[in-house]
C-alpha cells in the first residue's frame, strides 16, 4: 500500500515493520513524532523517558534482553546520551539497536546548529541517513539488519526536512521475531577496563567491515548523468536539492550510509568526473573524508556553514540559471514566535521584568519570555543550565547575585537535567532561588507527558514525581507553589526568596493553556469609556490585546480569560466579558 | 508535467495543518506524486509558518523556493505579503483579508503595513483577497478559515468537485463534516 506520510511517522512504520518491540525517547524537535507514531502500533512498548541519556539506557537494556530496541532524540538529545553511546560501540548489541538522531539546520526549533554526523565518526557507528519518507522506512528496517549482523548499534540521521516532511512511501507487513535468548557474556557486556581493552580491537575491525560492506551497498549509489563536467557527491535533503536543480544533467553519488564511506567507491566516482564537487548541509564532513583520500572536491568554498541549502542556491552556485521571485521594496514586521494568550508563564515572567531580575533561562516555551516586551530572560544554554548556572553565577558574586538572580525551569526540563544542578546546589549550599515553571506538560514540543504529570506517553495513568517532597528530600526548607495567574503572589513569592538567606523553590503552577482539560473563562472585554490609553496592559506582551485608535481591544477569538492583563489596569477597563454584559 | 507548487502561509495556530492534508491527499488520489513540508516546534507558538505543497510526475525537494509558488494560500493578510518573493510571475495569491498583529506592532516598534493588496498586485501578483472569516463564521465556526480558502482555491484548479469532496470527508472528524463542507462552498461561491 502506498502512502502519503510524514518522515518520522515512516522511521515509526519502519519500526513496526522490523519487528522493533521496545522504543524509549525523550521529545525534541524534529523528532518527537517518531516515538508519538509508534505508540499508535500496540506492538511496540513506547515510553517517555526523562532524557536522552535514560532513554537510550533502557533501550540498550531492552536490546541485550533480546528484543529490537529503538530510541529518539533531537541533535542536542545526542550530547546528553553521548555517555552510553560511546561504550555502547564497545559492547555491540544482542536483538538490533537503532538511535534516530535529527538535526536541526537553521535552527527552526533548537539552540545550536550541530551537526551529528560527527558522533558517527567519533564513537564508531554506522549511520544512515535518509532523503525521504520511503528511504526513512527502508532505512529503519535496513538498520536493524546492520546491527544484528555486524553487532553494533546503528545511527539513523533525520534532519527537520526528511522528519517534518511528507512524501510518498510503500507499506508492507511487520515482521515478527522471536526474541534473541539472553545469555550472560561479562566480557562483552561488562566494560570494564580488562574487558574494553579487548572490545576495542572489534570495534575498529567492525568499522572496517562496515566500510567493506558500503563499498557494494545499494543505499550508496551513483546515478548516471550525460554532463561529465561535474560529479555531485550528496546525501539526505540536499540530494533532493540537487535533483531538482540539476535534475539528470550531472553524475550524482548518492550516500545513504555516510559512515563509514566507500573509499574505493568515492575514487572511482571522483576519476569519473572532470570536477568533484560536495553538496552537504552543515559541517564539510564527507568533503574532508574526500581530502584525507587526496582528492579536491569543492564544497563549503560554495556551499555555507550554516542554515539550510536550498534548490535555488544549488542552482546558483553550480552555474546554473536560478528562478526569481518579487518581493514587496517596503521592509515588513516580523512575526516572532511569541508566548500564547493565557499561557501560565506570562504572569511570572512580569512579575521577574517588573523586578529587574537577572533570569537564568532554561529550555521550552518559556524560552520566549526573552522576547519583548516581557525581556525577562539573561541566559539560555542547554537543558538544565537555569539552576546549575545560577548557583556558579551566584557563588561569584555573592550578595550582589543572590539578591536578584533567579533561575526558571519547566517541569519537564527539571525532571530531564534539572534535578541534579538543584542537589548540587542544595549539597553545596547556594543561597539561590530556583524557579520552577510547571504547566503540567513537556509544552514545546507538543504536549508530551513527562514524571511529573501522572500520566504516560499513551495518556494512561502512571507514576508522578511530586516536585515539593522531591525539593524537601534535598534538604531544601524553603519551598512555596504560587498560581502564576496571581501578580499579587507572584511578586510577594519571588521578593521573599530572593531576600532570604538559603536555597528557595518556588513553584509557579497552572496547566498549560492549551491542554485540552483546561477550561477556557470567558474572553475578557475592553470598555473604551474607561480605558485612557496608557498601555499598561501591553507590558505582558500578550498576542489577544492590541491598540486600536488609542485604545486596548481584546480579540475575543485568542483571549482565554486569564485576567493578568486586568491586574494592570488602574482604571478597570478590562473586564470578564460575560459577567460585563 | 513540471512540478506544481502551492504554499499555505500564515501564524502559528491557525489551522494551516488541515488545509495541507486535505490537499495531499487530493493529489495523492488524482494520481500525483506528492510532497508536504511543514515546520513544527517554535515557530508554531504565534509565529509566521508555512506549509510547502508540492505535485507532479516526480517531486524531488520538499520545499519551494523563490519565483516558483504557482500559488499562495494565506491566512492572513501581512504573512501573504512576507512570502510574496516565493510566487513565480504569473503565480496567484488567495488570502484572507484577516489582520494578526504581530508582536513587534503589538509593542509599537513597528506599524502594520497598509493597502497590502493594493501593493502585492503593484508587484504584479494576481491577489484574490477575500474576508474569509466572515465567511467561515457565517458556516458555523471561525476555525473553517481553512475550508474557505480552500474553496476560493479550488476555482484555480481544474480537479473535480467530488475530487474535493472526497478530500475533505477523509480529513474532517464526521461531526465537523457540514461545516466544513459549508465553508468550503461559501469559498468557492464568494
Amino acid at each position: 500500500m502506498k502512502k502519503l506520510i510524514l518522515g518520522n511517522a515512516a522511521v515509526a512504520r519502519g519500526l513496526y515493520e522490523a519487528g522493533c518491540a521496545i522504543a524509549s525517547s525523550y521529545p525534541g524537535t524534529p523528532s518527537t513524532e517518531i516515538t508519538e507514531e509508534a505508540a499508535k502500533f500496540p506492538e511496540i512498548y513506547c515510553e517517555w523517558a526523562p532524557n536522552e541519556k535514560v532513554a537510550m539506557e533502557a533501550a540498550f537494556g531492552a536490546s541485550l534482553a533480546g528484543k529490537r530496541a529503538f530510541c529518539a532524540m533531537k541533535h542536542v538529545g545526542l550530547n546528553v546520551a553521548a555517555d552510553p553511546l560511546f561504550t555502547m560501540s564497545y559492547t555491540g548489541v544482542n536483538a538490533g539497536l537503532l538511535i534516530a538522531v535529527a538535526d536541526d539546520p537553521a535552527m527552526h526549533s533548537s539552540q545550536n546548529e550541530q551537526d551529528s554526523r560527527h558522533y558517527a565518526k567519533a564513537a564508531k557507528l554506522p549511520m544512515l541517513e535518509p532523503a525521504d519518507s520511503q528511504e526513512a522506512l527502508a532505512f529503519t528496517k535496513l538498520a536493524y539488519e546492520l546491527s544484528e549482523r555486524f553487532d553494533t548499534p546503528v545511527l539513523l540521521k533525520m534532519c527537520t526536512r526528511v522528519a517534518h516532511s511528507q512524501s510518498v512511501a510503500e507499506l508492507s507487513d511487520r515482521q515478527e521475531l522471536e526474541a534473541r535468548p539472553y545469555e550472560k557474556n561479562p566480557a562483552k557486556y561488562v566494560m570494564a577496563p580488562a574487558n574494553a581493552v579487548r572490545r576495542h580491537p572489534i570495534v575498529e575491525k567492525r568499522l572496517l567491515d562496515l566500510a567493506a560492506w558500503a563499498e557494494t551497498a545499494s543505499v550508496n549509489r551513483v546515478e548516471e548523468g550525460a554532463d561529465h563536467s561535474t560529479g555531485l557527491i550528496t546525501s539526505s535533503t540536499s540530494y533532493q536539492y540537487v535533483k531538482e536543480a540539476c535534475g539528470d544533467r550531472f553524475p550524482i553519488l548518492k550516500l545513504g550510509m555516510v559512515w563509514p564511506l566507500p573509499e574505493r567507491k568515492i575514487r572511482d566516482f571522483a576519476a569519473s568526473v572532470d570536477r568533484l564537487a560536495v553538496v552537504e548541509e552543515g559541517d564539510p564532513f564527507l568533503e574532508d573524508y574526500c581530502r584525507g583520500l587526496g582528492l579536491a572536491p569543492a564544497g563549503k568554498e560554495l556551499f555555507p556553514l550554516t542554515g539550510e541549502l536550498s534548490q535555488n542556491m544549488v542552482a546558483e552556485r553550480l552555474g546554473l540559471p536560478v528562478p526569481a521571485g518579487k518581493a514587496l521594496e517596503e521592509a515588513l514586521p516580523g512575526r516572532p514566535p511569541v508566548m500564547c494568550a493565557g499561557c501560565p508563564h506570562r504572569g511570572l515572567f512580569y512579575t521577574l521584568s517588573r523586578l529587574g531580575c537577572t533570569v537564568l533561562g532554561d529550555i521550552g516555551c518559556y524560552t520566549l519570555g526573552a522576547m519583548p516586551p516581557l525581556s525577562a530572560m539573561d541566559m539560555t544554554l542547554c537543558m538544565g543550565a537555569s539552576i546549575s548556572g545560577l548557583h556558579g553565577f551566584n557563588k561569584a558574586l555573592g550578595r550582589e547575585g543572590e539578591g536578584r538572580a533567579v533561575a526558571v525551569i519547566g517541569d519537564s526540563t527539571f525532571v530531564h537535567s534539572g534535578m541534579t544542578g538543584l542537589a548540587n546546589a542544595a549539597y553545596n549550599q547556594s543561597n539561590s532561588t530556583v524557579i520552577i515553571l510547571d504547566n503540567s506538560i513537556t509544552g514545546m514540543t507538543g504536549h508530551q507527558q513527562n514524571p511529573t504529570t501522572g500520566l504516560n506517553l499513551r495518556g494512561e495513568p502512571a507514576g508522578k514525581l511530586d516536585l515539593e517532597a522531591l525539593c524537601r528530600a534535598m534538604g531544601i526548607r524553603r519551598v512555596r507553589v504560587v498560581d502564576p495567574y496571581d501578580l499579587k503572589a507572584c511578586g510577594a513569592a519571588v521578593k521573599e526568596e530572593l531576600a532570604a538567606e538559603e536555597l528557595s523553590v518556588i513553584i509557579s503552577r497552572r496547566p498549560c493553556a492549551l491542554l485540552k482539560y483546561v477550561e477556557r473563562k470567558p474572553a475578557l472585554a475592553a470598555d473604551p469609556e474607561k480605558c485612557r490609553g496608557c498601555k499598561a496592559c501591553m507590558k505582558i506582551g500578550c498576542p489577544a490585546i492590541s491598540m486600536e485608535e488609542g485604545k486596548a481591544r481584546v480579540d475575543a477569538t485568542q483571549c482565554v480569560g486569564c485576567g493578568v492583563c486586568a491586574q494592570l489596569c488602574g482604571f478597570g477597563a478590562l473586564a470578564g466579558g460575560k459577567e460585563a454584559e | 508535467m513540471d512540478t506544481k507548487n502551492i504554499m499555505i502561509v500564515g501564524v502559528g495556530g491557525q489551522g494551516s495543518l488541515l488545509a495541507s492534508k486535505l490537499l495531499g491527499r487530493l493529489l495523492l488520489n488524482q494520481g500525483f506524486d506528492v510532497k508536504v513540508s511543514e515546520v513544527h516546534g517554535m515557530s508554531q507558538r504565534g509565529g509566521s509558518v508555512v506549509t510547502f505543497v508540492r505535485y507532479g510526475d516526480r517531486v524531488a525537494s520538499p520545499v519551494i523556493d523563490k519565483g516558483q509558488a504557482d500559488a499562495i494560500v494565506s491566512f492572513e493578510l501581512l504573512e501573504a505579503a512576507r512570502w510574496l518573493e516565493y510566487l513565480k510571475p504569473g503565480g496567484k495569491i488567495v488570502t484572507n483579508t484577516q489582520r494578526i498583529d504581530p508582536m513587534p506592532v503589538i509593542t509599537g516598534a513597528a506599524e502594520y503595513p497598509q493597502d497590502l493588496v493594493e501593493k502585492m498586485r503593484a508587484a504584479g501578483a494576481e491577489a484574490d483577497a477575500l474576508d474569509c472569516l466572515s465567511l467561515a463564521e457565517e458556516a458555523g465556526s471561525p476555525k473553517a478559515v481553512n475550508l474557505v480558502l480552500l474553496g476560493r482555491l479550488s476555482h484555480y484548479f481544474d480537479f473535480p468537485e467530488s475530487a474535493w469532496q472526497e478530500a475533505i470527508e477523509a480529513c474532517v472528524p464526521p461531526k465537523f463534516l457540514d461545516l466544513n463542507r459549508r465553508a468550503f462552498a461559501l469559498g468557492q461561491k464568494a
